[in-house]
């Protein structure tokens, strides 16, 4: 008896274990009132949005480019892609500076609320009917209590030719 | 330490002495062959021969081997030269050159290509010698080609050629040596005690840092420990002589590696007691006995060593490290500066003073370290010698060559990325270009035709040309050419447009296509590679007279002196190098063209008229250009006039790629940090004049009522 519950006990912490292997750490920040997420080990820095030199001939949600300690970075605004209703630029108004390959980009968000684990479980497939944001550029919905988070595969979307920030072979 | 930490040092020296060995040849006189040149060629071969066993390269090792004898042969003149003969090195060294490789890249190089190699120079050694090298050393090759090793150390040791079997007294016992080290280190002392300890038995070791000496019974020769030795400490810290009181003789040697030290040679590996079984031939096996050994390219004591001393081997990546780091400092300081303006100039006396010395010293430091990137342009036109010398073969030309300005500086990074469209000018020259000796003969030109190579500064560009003296382009067969292609061509064109044709892309006019070119791939690339590096190129021909491609580049790519404008609240920085002028336009300089086109007359020329804040949709700018400012700007021969606010001012600006988180952006060539910590776009000139017109086409499209203009390829 106490044999089998100690093994069952192993097996749960086992489980647990590999539960918490799979768990991963997720930036939260909002857009409007929608709340969306990127894998943490993304993002490099969170700064203020100051600063920005707008680029010619590039499409809006492209403010333009700032330096980020001597290196060039270009800035997207997040919530003009998205077609939010409200883009204001105060205190609150941050960029998220994330890593994608080899390239540096910031990208503005309304503002920015916590770090977050999220186990596989509480991952969910995102459904495929995105118009504006295509579910290519999801890795998931995650569910917290009755909050929704929009898991952002960060690295689709940013190279992805829509965002027309890395030049892509055909153009 | 391991031995594989050597091997890149190896690599890049066999390369540099391999360099070494092709230029020599190349310079060599074949009537009259100067005897030191023939002496380096050996040592390259040497030394390269040396480390190659050390480091168990035995392909590479056999291979140096048979040309080292037969250079051998050759500089104590029992083989005369012949310019076939000198082919034969060169294609030896080039075979060299791809083992080489090979084995930077961890692989074996090719079997079949190093059989045939070492057949080619045993036939050679069998047919200019014949008997001579019987006599010296009887059945000496055949052994000595055999790649694989030997386990048994043979009695007899055929291979031992000429190289020391003629110069150094043969002798079968072990010698006594004395190496003595002067001022090394007890870390490095006990390293190459290790290291005597492996070449035979040490019978007698003491002294202190400033000499040390090892009493050392083996079968090596003492330049062969001199070999093992440099790799760890310099020539000067090693002494190598025979030891009071042994049988050793000292022989004068005329093997230029060892004149500094008399070599008690002993060549019989049967005789040596400490040896590990190795390869067949005793240079190798010594060699290959010294586990993390020779670096034997140090033998090379009368000329590379010396220099060695006073230079540094030092990456890349660690110079462009201290390069961004005084950009970064240029900045700081120009954002100090820009603070302490506001301060009082007469109770600040001594900040302003202070600032004023940081901005000397900062710049000094930036003009240093940008010095560092320079490289002689002698890197990339050392190069050409032998290729123009094999086309020229190959063609049935005769052709000489001529380089001026080898010494003109530029950038690294530069350098290495024109060495391609050179060479693609070059090979152009000399298939298109030079005609045949007898066409040559036919038109009363000398036979042998004359290739110019020269490099020289103008002002922060460098120019470089390619100019032969040909047969020139001909006019008629391009535009007949473009036609054929589909270009929009006119017979009115003027010369310099039709000359930009052949940078058309799949633009040839080789009447056949030869391997050496005639394809029509590359001209397009030439251009479009240098554009790349922000310079252009221009065509200067003459029927019959010659053709002169010059490149223009700038200096450096990391540093530019621009003029800071400004439109709206927008600041942009132009290029220095492309303004020629700004003025203040009145009215009546301006007429209009097909309605919205402006054209400004200045001084009887009437040039385009490009508003920057159309073409870069800037807001808040003036619109009214009579109380604007124009700057007559110049890029890729084209002249325009650039609509601007106001000047700002001059400054240097530390270039920051777009590319690297961006990407390319129409009319814009790069990005820079202002003092105030602000990114301001630097513009490119002849790229803002094609984003105009195609703007100012796309609005013409869009009203219906005007005729879409006519785009022509940029």
């Amino acid at each position: 008896m106490t044999a089998v519950s100690q093994a069952n006990a192993q097996v749960q912490q086992a489980n647990s274990t590999t539960l918490d292997a799979h768990s991963r750490e997720f930036l939260v920040f909002s857009l409007g009132s929608e709340e969306y997420a990127v894998d943490i080990l993304k993002v490099q820095e969170i700064r203020g949005y100051e600063n920005v030199t707008r680029i010619a001939n590039a499409p809006d949600f492209i403010k333009g480019v700032t330096n980020l300690r001597g290196v060039i970075v270009p800035i997207v605004d997040l919530r003009i892609k998205f077609h939010l209703d409200k883009v204001e630029y105060g205190g609150q108004t941050v960029v998220i500076v994330v890593n994608v390959g080899e390239r540096i980009v910031g990208i503005v968000v309304d503002g920015v609320s916590d770090v977050m684990t999220l186990s596989p479980d509480q991952v969910k497939p995102a459904p495929e009917f995105g118009v504006t944001l295509s579910s290519d550029y999801l890795s998931g919905l995650g569910s917290l209590d009755d909050r929704m988070l929009v898991i952002v595969d960060i690295d689709k979307l940013l190279t992805s030719e829509e965002m027309a920030l890395v030049e892509h072979s055909a153009s | 330490m391991d031995i594989t930490d050597f091997y890149e040092t190896f690599f890049e020296e066999a390369e540099e002495l391999l360099g070494d060995m092709e230029r020599l040849l190349l310079e060599l006189d074949v009537d009259e062959p100067d005897p030191e040149q023939l002496n380096a060629i050996f040592r390259a071969a040497h030394s390269i021969k040396g480390g190659a066993g050390t480091f168990g390269f035995l392909v590479l090792q056999e291979t140096t081997h048979i040309l080292e004898n037969l250079l051998d042969h050759t500089r104590r003149g029992e083989l005369t030269l012949r310019r076939d003969i000198v082919d034969t090195f060169l294609e030896a060294k080039d075979m060299l050159h791809d083992q080489l490789n090979a084995y930077r890249n961890s692989v074996e190089p090719d079997p079949e290509a190093f059989e045939r190699i070492c057949q080619t120079l045993k036939q050679l050694a069998l047919d200019e010698l014949g008997e001579s090298v019987d006599g010296a050393t009887p059945g000496a090759q055949p052994a000595a080609f055999d790649p694989e090793p030997v386990p048994e150390p043979l009695v007899e040791e055929p291979a031992e050629t000429a190289l020391s079997a003629d110069t150094d007294t043969p002798d079968t016992g072990a010698n006594t040596l004395c190496v003595a080290l002067l001022g090394v280190s007890d870390k490095d002392r006990e390293l190459l005690v290790e290291e005597l300890q492996q070449l035979g038995s040490v019978l007698k070791q003491g002294g202190d840092v400033q000499r040390y000496e090892v009493i050392l019974e083996t079968g090596v020769s003492s330049d062969d420990i001199e070999a093992v030795m440099c790799f760890i400490v310099e020539p000067e810290q090693l002494e190598v002589r025979a030891a009071p009181g042994s049988a050793a003789p000292a022989v004068g040697q005329n093997d230029a590696v060892s004149d500094a030290s008399p070599t008690a040679a002993s060549e019989s590996a049967s005789e040596e007691p400490a040896q590990p079984p190795a390869v067949v031939e005793s240079p190798a096996r010594v060699d290959k006995a010294k586990p993390k050994a020779a670096n034997a390219p140090a033998q090379t004591q009368g000329g590379k060593s010396k220099g060695g001393e006073s230079s540094l081997r030092v990456p890349v990546d660690k110079v462009d490290q201290i390069i961004n780091l005084v950009g970064e400092l240029i900045i700081t300081q120009s954002m100090l500066d820009q603070t302490a303006s506001g301060f009082d100039g007469v109770t600040h006396s001594s900040l302003h003073n202070g600032l004023n010395l940081l901005q000397r010293n900062a710049r000094d430091l930036q003009e240093a370290v940008m010095s560092i990137r320079m490289m002689p342009m002698d890197y990339v036109f050392s190069r050409f010698p032998r290729l123009v010398r094999d086309l020229a073969a190959k063609l049935d030309k005769d052709v000489e060559l001529v380089t001026e300005g080898k010494s003109t500086e530029l950038d690294k990074s530069l350098i290495e990325r024109i060495i391609d469209p050179l060479t693609h000018l070059v090979r152009n020259s000399l298939d298109h270009g030079i005609e045949s000796p007898d066409a040559r003969e036919a038109v009363g030109k000398p036979r042998s035709g004359r290739l110019t190579l020269s490099a020289q500064h103008q002002g922060g560009n460098i120019l470089i040309e390619v100019i032969d003296d040909g047969a020139g382009l001909n006019r008629k067969k391009l535009l007949a050419k473009a036609e054929a292609n589909g270009l929009a061509v006119s017979e009115n064109m003027s010369d310099d447009d039709v000359w930009q044709l052949i940078f058309a892309p799949g633009f040839s006019t080789a009447e056949q296509v030869s391997d050496v070119s005639g394809r029509g791939v590359g001209m397009d690339v030439v251009k479009r590679n240098i554009q790349a590096m922000g310079g252009h190129v221009e065509i200067l021909s003459r029927e019959g007279q010659g053709t002169t491609t010059r490149i223009v580049l700038p200096l450096t790519l990391a540093i530019l002196d621009g003029m800071s404008i400004k439109v709206g609240e927008e600041m942009f920085i132009l290029p220095l190098g492309a303004v020629l002028e700004s003025l203040q336009p009145t009215r009546d300089d301006l007429y209009s063209m097909a309605g919205d086109d402006q054209l400004l007359k200045v001084r009887d020329e009437y040039l385009p008229v490009i508003a920057l804040h159309q073409a870069l949709d800037v807001q808040g700018a003036r619109t009214e250009i009579t109380e604007s400012i124009v700057v007559i700007v110049q890029g890729e021969g084209r002249r325009y006039a650039l609509v601007v606010d106001d000047l700002v001012g001059q400054q240097q600006v530390v270039v920051k790629n777009l590319e690297t988180n961006y990407r390319k952006v129409a009319g814009i060539s790069a990005a820079t940090i202002l003092g105030d910590g602000s990114v301001a776009l630097i513009l490119d000139i002849a790229d803002l004049h094609r984003l105009s017109r195609r703007k100012s086409s796309r609005q013409s499209q869009l009203s219906p009522n005007k005729p879409a203009q006519e785009v022509l390829p940029s």
